[in-house]
């Protein structure tokens, strides 16, 4: 099995892209990552995304866009593992390249969630990351399945709404030093306590904001990369585990197993523990995720996830910097595409090009991403060059 | 030139209001619909009553005009009525308006649409009529009894309203245009089938790429190629879907908020459609002093927004009695209930 290494990288803005297509936006950074590869063609391009089908009437769309970024006839799959296809296509874009059966691989995650005219549409299309038969039947949407788990949390530890507060407060924080952050404006804990609820407890101010957006990376092995660029990260880990969909069947709704599972085994790649970790891009889709993120993955015990926000360790200065470019709360969260933007913010971060944001000295980043309420999860862990 | 100007210059010789009197509280709306849950986008709406429609508003603001424009109505040589709830798909609102203020039989007459802009388009072709020598005096309506779906967002803001205005020579003008523009293009962020009752709209989609593109460009191009800004204007007025959309619009284009207070009318009287920013107009006049400069942009969706420059003159000290001022109208309320204006807008299937 080889090394692998990211020797470029892309990304839009995350907005609302009314005057961008799929295809656009996917083009958009596919380009730009090739350009900083200083590559021109690739051997394949694995494409994550979650809704094209739903909400813009196409499928198909890996041979859709590698053709419309000038790819033509090369190897080009959609991936899709609900919210987590970005990571998902990264995992098979590694594999790809680990395996020796592709030299330079790009891998694009790609949304637009503005397709979805009306919030109606937006919700129904998301609640298919979770079980139809036996949650989205019954009226069960993913705030709502989220609202259960954070009104279960808050009874079980004893924590108040407002303890979730620091959660968003630090995401918007580092947005605002984010030029392709959606949200690049700091929030107070008074506006996160005034935010109108959408399921409760979660709220407005709980909830990442769903938008368009596409990012890209390229790939190669780590021995070439060295030719190329003195820039290159490496993947020393690459991890997928799922749970079952409905929170119901899980061993514990508490226990994000599938978490769990996958940064155990992204360590052991690593060779390295949760206390090595110099930041990580988490999937704080609702701040309940952050915090049941934090604790399956080792960095609080069960119950503290609240507590490391609170004692501002989730902040840039702190222990485990977490949404270290607004995450997917500030920075925004275009569904199949998030997996993707988050390795490209770990390679900013361990590159050095991480702007006013720049944590110093990074060797090691995680990326964790997570379809629906934890069915699959996919950690990265990435190197500084 | 994109922006224009008539070669002779044209003026408002008359204006009009009416309000009908009946109010829905937003807050009345949240209680049957959400449990009282929630922000509101709006104060109160007005509600049309059991019998009042496009064309008896268009009547009673129309009638408002030619009291202030004091002309016979025989020489008026047009009346135009814009409006997106016309009673009929095929029969005009604007030959019983016509007849009703005595215009008939030697008058121009039509029925205009482009949804919330489809009264200030009459303003436009008026002012063209009027300063061809065709007419010496054209009246344009901007009317609606607008209906929003129930338990839907808008439903919060569709009202009923009307204003008019008797367009004239520039030496008769209490107001006259120094220009006009309009900046349209296709897009579809609201529409209704001819056999629908009720609207669709594009949610988020009604916000930036449609209301804001358009106001934004057609009042920042006509004061560019006018040689204004902002500071140059007394008053400023909006299309007014609700209460946010407008005044950020004029703070964009460099407005202060006091510059549209005396025009933004939505919290009060909800967005009454093809009327709304020609009623928020007839209540800057209200007002106004001669010399004032008014800016005023209107929005329809599909899309489309029709920008005016205006100044003030001295015909505007001259305000005749017993004409009622777009504020009374909205002094004159008497509040209902969700079921009441079920009834009254007759939202009830019966049959």
């Amino acid at each position: 099995m080889r090394d692998v290494s990211i020797i470029g990288m892309g990304q839009t803005k995350v907005s609302e892209h009314w005057d961008k297509s799929l295809r656009q936006l996917a083009t958009e950074a596919i380009s730009a990552a090739l350009s900083d590869a200083g590559l021109e063609r690739a051997d394949a391009l694995y494409v994550g995304n979650m809704l094209s089908g739903e909400v813009s009437g196409q499928e198909h769309i890996a041979a859709l866009i590698a053709d419309f970024a000038g790819l033509r006839g090369i190897e080009a799959v959609k991936v899709e593992a609900a919210e987590s296809s970005g990571a998902a296509a990264l995992r098979l874009g590694y594999m790809a390249v680990a395996s020796g059966l592709m030299d330079t691989v790009i891998v694009c995650g790609v949304e637009k969630m503005t397709d979805a005219v009306s919030s109606a549409t937006a919700n129904a299309a998301l609640a298919l990351a979770v079980d139809s038969d036996y949650e989205t039947l019954h009226g069960l949407s993913l705030a709502a399945l989220n609202a259960l788990l954070m009104r279960r949390y808050m009874h079980e530890y004893g924590v108040k709404r407002e303890d979730f507060a620091p959660f968003t407060v630090n995401a918007h924080q580092n947005a605002a030093g984010n030029p392709y952050a959606m949200f690049p404006r700091p929030v107070t804990t008074e506006a996160f306590m005034k935010a109108p609820m959408i399921a409760e407890p979660v709220s407005l101010m709980d909830s990442a904001p769903l938008a368009d957006g596409a990012a890209a990376i390229v790939l190669c092995p780590s021995n070439k990369a060295r030719d190329l660029t003195a820039d290159a990260v490496r993947i020393v880990a690459s991890a997928v585990a799922t749970d079952s969909l409905a929170i119901h069947d899980r061993r514990d709704p508490l226990f994000l197993e599938g978490a769990y599972l996958s940064a155990q085994r992204a360590y052991q790649q690593a060779e390295a523990g949760s206390a090595d970790m110099d930041l990580f891009e988490i999937h704080d889709a609702f701040t309940i995720t952050a915090a049941l993120s934090l604790e399956a993955c080792g960095f609080a015990q069960r119950g503290q996830g609240v507590r490391l926000a609170q004692e501002g360790e989730i902040a840039l200065e702190g222990r485990i910097p977490i949404c270290t470019m607004g995450g997917l709360k500030a920075r925004g969260n275009p569904a199949g595409a998030t997996g993707v933007y988050q390795i490209v913010e770990l390679v900013e971060q361990l590159r050095g090009q991480a702007g006013v944001n720049q944590l110093k000295g990074a060797r090691l980043g995680m990326a964790q991403s997570i379809g629906g309420t934890g069915g699959t999860v996919i950690t990265h862990i990435l190197e500084a060059p | 030139m994109t922006i224009m100007k008539p070669t002779k210059e044209v003026g408002i010789v008359g204006y009009g209001a009416y309000v009908p009197r009946y109010r829905l509280p937003a807050s009345e709306i949240a209680r049957v619909w959400i449990e009282g849950q929630g922000g509101l986008p709006i104060k109160e709406k007005a509600v049309a009553g059991l019998d009042e429609d496009t064309v008896t508003i268009s009547i009673e603001a129309a009638r408002n005009a030619l009291k202030r424009a004091s002309i016979h109505p025989q020489e008026i040589r047009a009346v135009w009525v814009g409006s997106e709830s016309h009673p009929y798909a095929v029969k005009p609102t604007s030959t019983v308006v016509a007849e009703a203020i005595g215009a008939t039989p030697n008058v121009q007459a039509a029925d205009f649409e482009f949804a919330c802009k489809a009264g200030t388009e009459t303003i436009q072709a008026a002012m063209g009529f009027v300063a061809s020598g065709m007419a010496r005096y054209a009246l344009g309506v901007g009317a609606d009894t607008a209906q929003g779906r129930p338990g839907d967002a808008l439903e919060y803001t569709t009202g009923s309203g009307g204003a008019a205005y008797v367009i004239g020579p520039k030496e008769e003008s209490l107001a006259y245009f120094e220009g006009a523009y309009s900046y349209v293009s296709d897009t579809p962020d609201f529409f209704r089938r001819s056999y629908e009752r009720y609207p669709q709209h594009g949610s988020r989609f009604t916000g930036e790429p449609a209301y804001f593109k358009h106001v934004l460009a057609a009042g920042q191009h006509l004061m560019e190629e006018l040689g204004y800004t902002a500071a140059d204007y007394t008053a400023a007025v909006f299309h007014q879907p609700n209460t946010r959309f407008p005044q950020r619009a004029a703070k964009k284009l460099g407005f202060t908020p006091q510059q549209i207070e005396a025009g933004l009318l939505v919290p009060l009287v909800g967005n009454t459609y093809a009327a709304s920013s020609m009623l928020g107009l007839t209540a800057i006049l209200d007002e106004a002093r001669p010399g004032d400069r008014i800016l005023l942009v209107s929005y329809g969706s599909g899309a489309g927004s029709d920008a005016f420059s205006l100044v003030v003159t001295e015909l505007i000290e001259e305000r005749p009695d017993r004409v009622l001022c777009t504020r009374d109208y909205i002094a004159r309320r008497k509040e209902i209930d969700y079921a009441t204006y079920v009834r009254y807008r007759k939202k009830l299937r019966m049959h």
